[in-house]
């Protein structure tokens, strides 16, 4: 495997007069928890949506794994290794939690053009989907229907597809947005769990959890990479200091 | 769960009896008529069951479904015409013309969503009335007759309108079954989980249009099927078999059966032809009576037909047919 295992080269986006991501290094070591932090509006999202392939950058290159997957649409970016959470939940929510889960380890056991045998009898799925479920501390939900899940819980559920399709990397958009007290506690504890086992590219706005699991930061402000280095270094640095981090809490 | 898909196995097997049953009851009543009226309910009970696998379970609202069913009875026509009569031929042919049709227009229709989507396919559909009314060699606007029905290995048996009744029912069986198998396959799993929510969809890896492609042809070609029944069942065919309003009858349907439910599609088409017929005769103006009744349906009856006959509504999940 590559290390690092994401390249981002010269990344940029604008829409219309405003540039949202403005000429953007970076780079995700293999194994690594990578956080990305920034005011509202810095451009995480845009961000992470051009490397997951939902929006496309005007100029740059992204490169996983040693290859170049600029290009490529989100389905073949899923089959390379990539896989994400949504800031805005984004669930199937007329399924049960289990097939949410089920079905992303089905997109990547082969394909789906079989049409005449029980996907409800492929117990390899639901098993699979079921181990996800138990690492994220869903397990005891998940005959119920997505939709009907908490916030908190979607949140859960989000990130159990997400690791379904064994990824190369993982990047988490907000995965605590709108979660409360216990549930920030408890997803804090499923990532550190993760730790090792997956790269993760975390967009967060809780200090705490970043400052808690990340092995970098890179602070990200109107669209450019000012500040990166390990979580104690960008708590001292002046320049975030001045730039971002006077509107949060840092512990 | 279990006991869904229990009550749906035995609505089912009702009401492929009772479609079994018909033909010595009615005729033992004197009402021998009603076999005919009945091949050609479950011809569009065909149809329906098509539309459903893409609308109910895919929400692809595709406006120009019966251009598939005139397809297909074009193609038995044409053969006809051309003194071919041999079923095992002209049906398959009848199926890949639709599924062919399907595959063209689908791949440029998919690329667009919503109201879009309802609209490339309405137009679709008009281009297929079009060209079949200037087939002025088949007809034209006058339609082609049929003049007889297609032969199975060279037999004319289907010229019996209670043995075309039963190959009608055993074309209507197999579809079901097909229809209820890909509903609950991987493949159905995927088609459902794109009407559920493409971008995580696409997110988790799946290619959605291609998926939702392949359905659309399969679709297209059951319902080729239909059209090739139509033809044999009507013996003509005629550019209205593919006309707009024809399209809008089959999504009500689909929707007063209960969408995303295949003994509902089937219901639905009963019901449908069932109403047109008792109120056509009350007044020619019968649509302004079907039209608020379908408005009431779909206002207070969310879930159709298929709902009547569950407990918890209509399942979103997509597996029970
Ligand atoms: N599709 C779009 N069209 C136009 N402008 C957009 C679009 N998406 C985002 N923007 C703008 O780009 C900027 C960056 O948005 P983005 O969502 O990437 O920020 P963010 O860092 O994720 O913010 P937050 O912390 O609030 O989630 C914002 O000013 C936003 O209004
Ligand atoms: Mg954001």
């Amino acid at each position: 495997m590559a290390d690092p295992i994401l390249e981002l080269a010269g990344l940029r986006k604008s829409y219309g007069a405003l540039t949202v991501t403005d000429g953007v290094n970076l780079a995700v070591k293999t194994g690594a928890i990578h956080a990305i932090i920034g005011p509202n509006g810095a451009g995480k999202t845009t961000l992470i949506n051009q490397i997951g392939g939902q929006a496309a950058p005007d100029a740059g290159t992204i490169i996983l794994d040693g290859r170049d997957i600029t290009g490529l649409p989100i389905h073949a970016r899923s089959h390379l290794g990539l896989a994400r959470s949504f800031q805005i939940t984004n669930v199937l929510p007329g399924f049960s939690t289990l097939d949410n889960v089920a079905v992303a380890a089905q997109a990547h056991a082969g394909h789906s053009f079989r049409f005449f045998r029980s996907v409800a009898r492929e117990t390899a799925l639901t098993e699979k989907a079921m181990a996800c479920l138990e690492t994220v501390g869903l397990a005891d939900r998940a005959l119920i229907r997505a939709g009907a899940l908490s916030h908190g819980e979607k949140r859960a559920l989000e990130i159990a597809m997400a690791l379904a399709t064994e990824p190369k990397l993982l990047l988490l958009d907000e995965p605590m947005a709108g979660t409360t007290h216990e549930e920030t506690a408890r997803l804090t504890e499923t990532l550190e769990a993760l730790r090792g086992r997956f790269t993760i590219l975390l967009v967060e706005h809780d200090m705490a959890a970043v400052f808690a699991l990340a092995d970098t930061i890179s602070v990200l402000v109107y669209g450019r990479v000012i500040a990166e280095g390990a979580p104690d270094a960008i708590r001292t640095d002046p320049e975030v200091r001045a730039a971002y981090l006077g509107e949060e809490e840092i512990p | 769960m279990r006991d869904l898909l229990t009550r749906e196995r035995l609505i089912t097997a009702a009401l492929l009896t009772v479609f079994a049953l018909l033909p010595p009851v009615a005729e033992a009543f004197g009402q021998g008529y009603l076999t005919n009226v009945a091949s050609r309910v479950m011809i569009y009970a065909i149809a329906a069951l098509s539309l459903d696998l893409i609308l109910g379970y895919g929400a692809m609202v595709s406006f120009g479904h019966a251009a598939f069913i005139g397809i297909g009875a074009y193609a038995v026509g044409i053969s006809a015409e051309h003194n071919l009569w041999e079923g095992t031929l002209t049906i398959p042919m009848a199926m890949a013309a639709a599924g062919l049709f399907a595959l063209a227009t689908g791949a440029i229709s998919l690329r667009t969503r919503g109201v879009y989507f309802i609209m490339i396919t309405l137009a679709f559909g008009q281009m297929a009335y079009y060209t079949a009314s200037s087939l002025s060699a088949y007809g034209g606007d006058d339609g082609l007759t049929i003049w007889g029905r297609s032969e199975v290995l060279g037999n004319p048996v289907l010229e019996d309108d209670t043995a075309l009744y039963f190959f009608v029912l055993i074309c209507l069986a197999l579809c079901w079954w097909v229809a209820s198998r890909v509903v609950g396959s991987r493949f159905g799993r995927v088609i459902a989980g794109v009407r559920e929510n493409r971008a995580r969809m696409s997110a988790v890896g799946f290619d959605a249009y291609r998926h939702q492609l392949v359905a659309y042809v399969l679709a297209g070609m059951m319902a080729g099927l239909a059209g090739a029944l139509l033809a044999n069942h009507a013996e003509f065919v005629s550019p209205a078999y593919m006309s707009w309003q024809r399209s809008g009858d089959l999504i009500i349907m689909v929707v007063l059966g209960g969408m995303g439910s295949l003994y509902g599609a089937v219901l639905g088409a009963v019901a449908y032809l069932a109403l047109e017929d008792v109120l056509a005769g009350f007044t020619e103006h019968w649509r302004v009576i079907f039209g608020p009744l379908l408005i009431l349906i779909v206002l207070y009856a969310r879930g159709g037909l298929a709902r009547a006959f569950r407990r918890e509504g209509p399942s979103r999940e997509g597996r029970d047919g």
